[in-house]
């Protein structure tokens, strides 16, 4: 029983940090950038949610919605203002303006809603269901659910949308896609607001299990971790990797001494790199030149 | 085209070129390496922006619009170093091209509705077409990155085809074919010309190709025009020879 209690509490936690993982892969694959702050914009999400929810006391879906509206709009701003004429630089430059970001964004965030933990109230909250000894709070199923809806919602859009099948052309090659049509401009624009959408619905899911602050963001950095397990640039991989670190994580956290919990994602990470460099899904190639 | 000139730091790759192309046409542009042919093409696919000069197209001005809106305009190109989606099949490649004729929404390309299935049908008519046109049938399902070079070259001229262009622009299509390759080539560009009406604008290297399929050539060498005129005036025009041959 034990066993099964650890592993849906393990994909849950799991859950979280493969959505975050997949707003990194989904900015990787069509822009070759990587956004180190990636983890800021879930916690910018959780705060947006929170001031819906708590201060402006909108009802919790409608707050649900204005924060998806609210931070694709942010994420596309982030990419036209920001990030658009980084295109084509090192990505050792982007990857520190990207770290330096997420600086920024924690501080502002720490000016406008102070540093202490928060919780955004929710519809679910505090209810549990029990099958025998196995208790599973409302909160993990919701973070499960939601993250098979935006799994499946994703399989459509990239499968047969325009947009999708646009957004794809742009990251296989945008010479190409450019001359068939596609505005691969604006297509970098929505992929960030894509991102940043996966990202905040990450951080309202995650929000009544671990609280929020403007450090919670950090766990983007497992989340990195999750991304490269599943073979950075694989989208199922995202959710993969992330499902493992998670569980790995429950596991180490009650058979082994205290602080091995904490380690476990890079001692995954690490272990992967050592046996499978290329992660589970590959799709990595090296680039011909 | 008009007087367009576009240069790279000091280096003038394109100067002062102006021509016409009609409608119907297969015009070659011919020189020796570095003499900015495929500058040119990615001039009028609006790839480089121009430094001067201006670009029209079925008399409507294009000297700034921006290369995604090209297709839309009825210009499909291909590339020297062909580019292609690696990872997806043929038959994806083409289907790709049809962006720019997509028009249905998010919802209904969700529930599948009757119209989106109607529209993906007629676009796999079409592309089913252009495969047969150009002999793919083997290779349909098969991906790019598995494929022979010079079967990619004829994909990637497929999947141009599908944005149904009045104005195709090829950069060396044949380099890298073999013989055999090259012979098809030059029945197809002849095809497309005529059986589609597709007015051709090509760079090219192979002088037999040329001379079979353009009514008009330019000779350029270090980013000006030699000579415009008929395949086989340009062939003999001294100065050409001059600009591949040197002085003798």
């Amino acid at each position: 029983m034990e066993v099964i209690q650890l592993l849906i509490s393990g994909t849950s936690q799991g859950c979280v940090y493969g959505l975050i993982a997949l707003g990194f892969v989904l900015i990787y694959k069509a822009t070759e950038m990587v956004n180190f702050a990636q983890g800021d914009i879930m916690m910018l999400g959780a705060f947006f949610a929170f001031t819906y929810i708590s201060i402006l006391e909108f009802n919790f879906f409608i707050a649900l919605a204005a924060t998806i509206v609210t931070m694709a709009a942010l994420g596309a701003l982030l990419e036209r203002t920001i990030l658009r004429s980084m295109i084509g630089e090192p990505p050792f430059s982007v990857l520190m303006l990207t770290i330096g970001l997420g600086f920024i964004i924690r501080a502002v965030a720490g000016a406008i809603w102070g540093n202490e933990p928060r919780s955004i109230p929710t519809p679910y909250a505090g209810g549990v269901l029990s099958y025998r000894e196995v208790i599973v709070g409302y909160e993990n199923i919701v973070i499960i659910l939601g993250t098979l809806l935006i799994c499946g919602f994703l399989f459509l859009f990239f499968k047969f949308s325009r947009l999708g099948i646009a957004m794809q052309a742009v990251s296989q090659n945008q010479l190409a896609a450019y001359y068939l049509g596609v505005p691969v401009k604006r297509i970098y624009s929505l992929v960030w607001a894509l991102s940043a959408i996966i990202s905040a619905v990450a951080g309202i899911l995650i929000a009544p299990v671990s609280l929020i602050s403007p450090l919670m963001g950090f766990i983007g950095i497992k989340a990195f971790a999750a991304a490269i397990v599943g073979g950075f640039g694989s989208l199922p991989g995202a959710i993969i990797g992330g499902l493992i670190i998670g569980i790995v994580e429950q596991f180490a956290g009650l058979y082994l001494p205290t602080g091995f919990s904490d380690v476990s994602a890079y001692v995954v990470l690490l272990l992967m790199l050592l046996i499978r460099p290329q992660g589970i899904f590959a799709s990595m190639q090296q680039k011909k030149v | 085209m008009s007087e367009m000139s576009l240069s790279f730091g000091g280096l003038l790759a394109v100067q002062r070129i102006s021509f016409d192309v009609n409608n119907g046409d297969v015009f070659s542009i011919i020189g020796p390496n570095g003499a900015g042919k495929s500058t040119l093409i990615n001039l009028i696919s609006r790839f480089y922006d121009a430094d001067e000069g201006t670009l029209q197209f079925e008399g409507r001005d294009i000297t700034a619009t921006p290369p995604h809106h090209i297709a839309e305009l009825g210009i499909a190109r291909t590339f020297q170093n062909i580019e292609l989606f690696e990872h997806e099949t043929v038959l994806q490649n083409l289907l790709i091209g049809k962006h720019v004729y997509r028009k249905t929404n998010l919802v209904s390309e969700f529930l599948f509705t009757p119209a989106v299935r109607r529209q993906e049908m007629a676009f796999r008519k079409e592309a089913e077409d252009v495969i047969d046109l150009l002999d793919l049938q083997h290779y349909r399902h098969q991906v790019i990155g598995n494929l022979p070079y010079g079967v990619r070259k004829m994909v990637e001229l497929a999947r141009a085809l599908c944005v149904k262009p009045r104005l195709l622009l090829l950069d060396e299509p044949s380099s890298g074919l073999n013989p055999e390759e090259k012979e098809d080539l030059s029945y197809w560009i002849e095809d497309i010309n005529e059986e589609l009406g597709v007015t051709i604008i090509m760079v090219e290297h192979d002088m037999n190709l040329v001379l079979r399929s353009s009514n008009k050539v330019m000779a350029m060498a270090d980013g000006r025009c030699l000579a415009i005129g008929l395949p086989d005036d340009i062939q003999s025009n001294p100065e050409v020879k001059r600009a591949y041959l040197g002085d003798f």
